[in-house]
């Protein structure tokens, strides 16, 4: 399976939740075998079909207040925060090409970031019946993904930065009184994105044993985003070998 | 008359929840048309309706526990 790598870099919700229908039907129409989307979101609250409201824990006046967006999206999984301090990855994948198994995913999703946190120097876990990554006992990844023709979309979402953490205190994150970890707050020290962007797509392409078609950067909240890579510079780092 | 039934999912996944139906009994529904929504682990997924014709039987509710290869509905072809 080869995939295309979109990072949108800082976004809206919103649009990002439009590229990834665009990219779904370029999918589903054969024109990409699959995608792969990086974002961060500015602050954003998602509820997904098992969600309940009252894992909400401030009123939605308030919530406006402190400038965070509310939606209900069609994922797995209850009550969520994104913002600008995680990086969110949103694979658009088409499981013909893999395996239609949809535990099998959400164990390789899994898969692709206790590989990740292992580079680190991170030892991380799942925990039985409770779908993303642990350390110790803290959460430091969540997951929740929705699939219609076995075509992925959502997916996954990594605490980078120590102050996006604070946001969390106005959910209970997936229905549960657990705490959340950053890599920030485990390795003490700041970390780059870009960096990690690229070790992100690396376990991505080796978990799923994919080929790397290209990335393709942008800044959404400027003009759309064309889906033809190579119209579109790379805006990782020059002079290294990425493919 | 169709069947529409809970298809494998993948190795170790036996049932799925129901967790919101698209259509009513007695609507029209054309296929492919996501008929409706279940959830397993962290994943929700959609079943389309294999044909086009009338939804005359809904046999599992929002919050039911389905089987693999259950009868979730039947659809009246035409």
């Amino acid at each position: 399976m080869e995939f295309e790598v979109f990072d949108l870099g800082l976004v809206d919700f919103k649009k990002a939740w439009e590229f990834q229908k665009e990219i779904f039907q370029e999918v589903k129409n054969g024109f990409l075998e699959s995608g792969l989307i990086l974002c961060q979101h500015y602050p954003v609250i998602t509820l997904g079909s098992a969600a309940n409201k009252k894992n909400i824990l401030i009123s939605e006046e308030e919530l406006k207040i402190r400038g965070i967006e509310l939606y209900e999206i069609e994922r797995g999984g209850d009550v969520t925060y994104h913002g600008p301090g995680q990086l969110t990855a949103y694979p658009i994948f088409n499981l013909n090409y893999l395996k239609k198994d949809i535990h099998l995913f959400l164990r390789q999703l899994e898969e692709v970031i206790i590989d990740l946190l292992s580079d680190l120097g991170i030892k991380s876990n799942r925990r039985l019946g409770l779908s993303g990554v642990w350390v110790n006992n803290q959460k430091i990844a969540s997951i929740g993904i929705a699939i219609k023709n076995w075509i992925t979309f959502h997916g996954l979402s990594i605490n980078i930065k120590k102050s996006d953490l604070n946001n969390f205190r106005f959910i209970r994150p997936c229905g549960m009184d657990i705490e959340m970890a950053s890599l920030e707050t485990i390795l003490a020290r700041d970390i780059e994105l870009a960096n990690l962007k690229i070790k992100l797509i690396y376990k991505f392409r080796d978990v799923f044993s994919a080929k790397l078609k290209g990335i393709a950067c942008a800044d959404y909240n400027g003009d759309t985003l064309p889906i033809a890579s190579k119209d579109v510079p790379p805006c990782l780092p020059a002079g290294r070998d990425w493919v | 008359m169709t069947k529409v039934v809970l298809p494998e999912l993948g190795e170790g996944i036996d049932k799925a929840i129901v967790s919101y139906w698209y259509f009513k009994e007695g609507d029209k529904v054309n296929e492919k048309d996501d008929l409706v929504e279940l959830t397993t682990d962290k994943a929700a997924f959609n079943l389309p309706s294999p044909c086009t014709g009338i939804l005359s039987e809904v046999l599992v509710h929002e919050g039911d526990t389905v089987n693999v290869g259950e009868v979730l509905a039947v659809i009246e072809e035409g």
